[in-house]
């Protein structure tokens, strides 16, 4: 994969001086054969790629390192098969999640989530027909997508029908288990220039975590990325009215739509009527997820790279059938943990730099 | 009811102990004047580390709630699906619990209910809620 992030630039491994890894990044670098003079080992869950994108900008851009590589790949649909199935939880060990919340049999990921579901639904009337329409639409453009898992048609008769698997989520409203592997690599905007693609610039960066446990999150209907995503426009200089995508991990559907609050695309409570009439969708006035997002197109369990790697295809221009007209400001907006850690992005092009 | 029991350390062993006596404690931080929970050496708040256990009232709101419909971590599927709910005590903190003693879809964000012991192996109990009396 990182050969392939790195022809895709027109960079070779020896290039490289900077690795990202959410995980023990110099095993990463050994393998690689790489010295790294910048290393980046934040795990915080799916959003972790959005902080490699934001430390490696802080980094480059202070001279600590000139090209940088960050990688993912897994396979838990594979390990399933073979009846390896990966655990999502506190690993053993100390840990107060063993004491305050595992005697409870809450299913994680998606219980977590679901118990921020039962709390917008109580508090703003937002419906599993709302959050449904999210599924919906998200699927319609996995159906441009040749790589996507599952691109036939859904209706929301078809989410609400699925099975409930932690109420008030069904098994439509929850993210795929895919394989899948991603990379980027990201140097200056001065060497960029010169390299084998048009580049893609990071025009404004911001995290914002408030919890790690989900009994721990402060407001279970706003998330982080009321502060990471206004930060990061503010970097940028640009506001929501002037995206032309939005990528927003969708682990769940109540994921995309607190994004969509949170980052200021509608207000607080609006999230379902927002969606309600299907903007987020081809040809809607409000594309979210062109790839097919966590919800159709693959999740391999940290699906943040994959938010990067189609904004970036989207204002390239590569995005095939899904393309949308001359993009020029694309997020990526990452969620990691159970709605815990938020990274925000701002891509620009040459126009928007 | 097949589930995890949970594990405790020194600094939570005065939480585990109590409900042997079926009382609930938080902690409560002397410098801030307000509860903290989970258990911890510091405040969050404030990281001082003058902190005492006091017994909670036993009562809640429930502050959301998910129906497990497949057995979560440590549970068996024939016991049928379950209420997880995040409720909030009346002193301030927020516990993950399960409502229990009625039909897990009743269970609605609202809902008033009390603590409801469930009997661990060693003697420990496991704080559950049910809807408070006037509501059954």
């Amino acid at each position: 994969m990182i050969r392939e992030a790195l022809d895709d630039a027109g960079l070779t491994i020896g290039d490289v001086d900077g690795v990202c890894y959410a995980g023990m990044a110099t095993g990463l670098a050994e393998y690689l054969g790489v010295h790294p003079r910048f290393i980046d080992g934040t795990m915080v869950g799916g959003s972790s790629y959005q902080l490699h994108v934001e430390h490696a900008a802080a980094a480059i851009t202070a001279g600590l390192c000139d090209v940088v590589v960050s990688v993912y790949a897994s396979t838990p649909r594979s390990d399933r098969k073979r009846g390896q199935p990966q655990q999502f939880g506190p690993q053993p060990g100390p840990n107060p999640m063993f004491e305050w919340e595992m005697p409870y049999g809450l299913r994680l990921p998606m219980g977590a989530y679901a118990l921020a579901a039962s709390a917008h639904m109580a508090r703003f009337g937002t419906t599993s027909e709302q959050l449904a329409q999210i599924a919906v639409s998200t699927r319609q453009w996995a159906g441009l997508n040749p790589w996507a898992r599952y691109r036939d048609p859904i209706t929301i008769d078809d989410v609400l029908a699925s099975p409930m698997v932690s109420s008030p989520l069904h098994l439509l409203d929850c993210c795929l288990v895919t394989d899948g592997a991603g990379a980027f690599v990201m140097t200056s905007a001065e060497r960029a220039r010169d390299l084998a693609r048009p580049p893609v610039y990071v025009l404004g960066a911001a995290t914002c975590g408030d919890h790690q446990m989900i009994s721990q999150m402060p407001d279970l209907t706003t998330t982080a990325g009321a502060i990471s995503g206004p930060a990061a426009f503010a970097m940028a200089g640009v506001g929501p009215a002037e995206v032309d995508l939005l990528m927003g991990y969708d682990s769940f559907t109540i994921t995309a739509l607190l994004h969509l609050e949170d980052l200021g695309f509608c207000a607080k409570g609006d999230g379902g009527a927002f969606v309600a009439d299907g903007r987020l969708g081809p040809g809607g006035s409000f594309p979210m997820n062109t790839n097919g997002g966590g919800l159709s197109y693959t999740h391999p369990g940290m699906y943040g790279m994959f938010l990067i790697a189609e904004a970036v295809r989207q204002l390239r221009g590569e995005a095939g059938d899904r393309q949308l007209d001359g993009p020029e400001i694309a997020v990526a907006h990452g969620s990691g943990g159970v709605l815990s850690t938020m990274g925000t992005l701002v891509f620009g092009t040459e126009a928007t730099r | 009811m097949k589930l995890i029991e949970p594990s405790s350390t020194p600094l939570t062993e005065p939480f585990w102990d109590a409900t042997r006596d079926h009382r609930l404690l938080v902690q409560w931080c002397l410098t801030c004047d307000q509860v903290v929970f989970y258990p911890r050496d510091v405040c969050p708040a404030c990281l001082g580390g003058e902190l005492e256990w006091r017994d909670a009232a036993g009562t809640a709101t429930v502050a959301a709630v998910s129906v497990q419909h497949r057995a979560g971590p440590g549970r068996d599927d024939v016991d049928g699906p379950y209420a997880v709910a995040l409720v909030d005590l009346p002193e301030g903190a927020r516990l993950m619990t399960n409502i229990v003693g009625c039909d897990p879809d009743d269970v609605a964000v609202g809902q008033a209910v009390q603590v409801h012991w469930h009997p661990l192996s060693d003697g420990r109990n496991l704080p559950l809620f049910e809807p408070v009396i006037a509501d059954r």
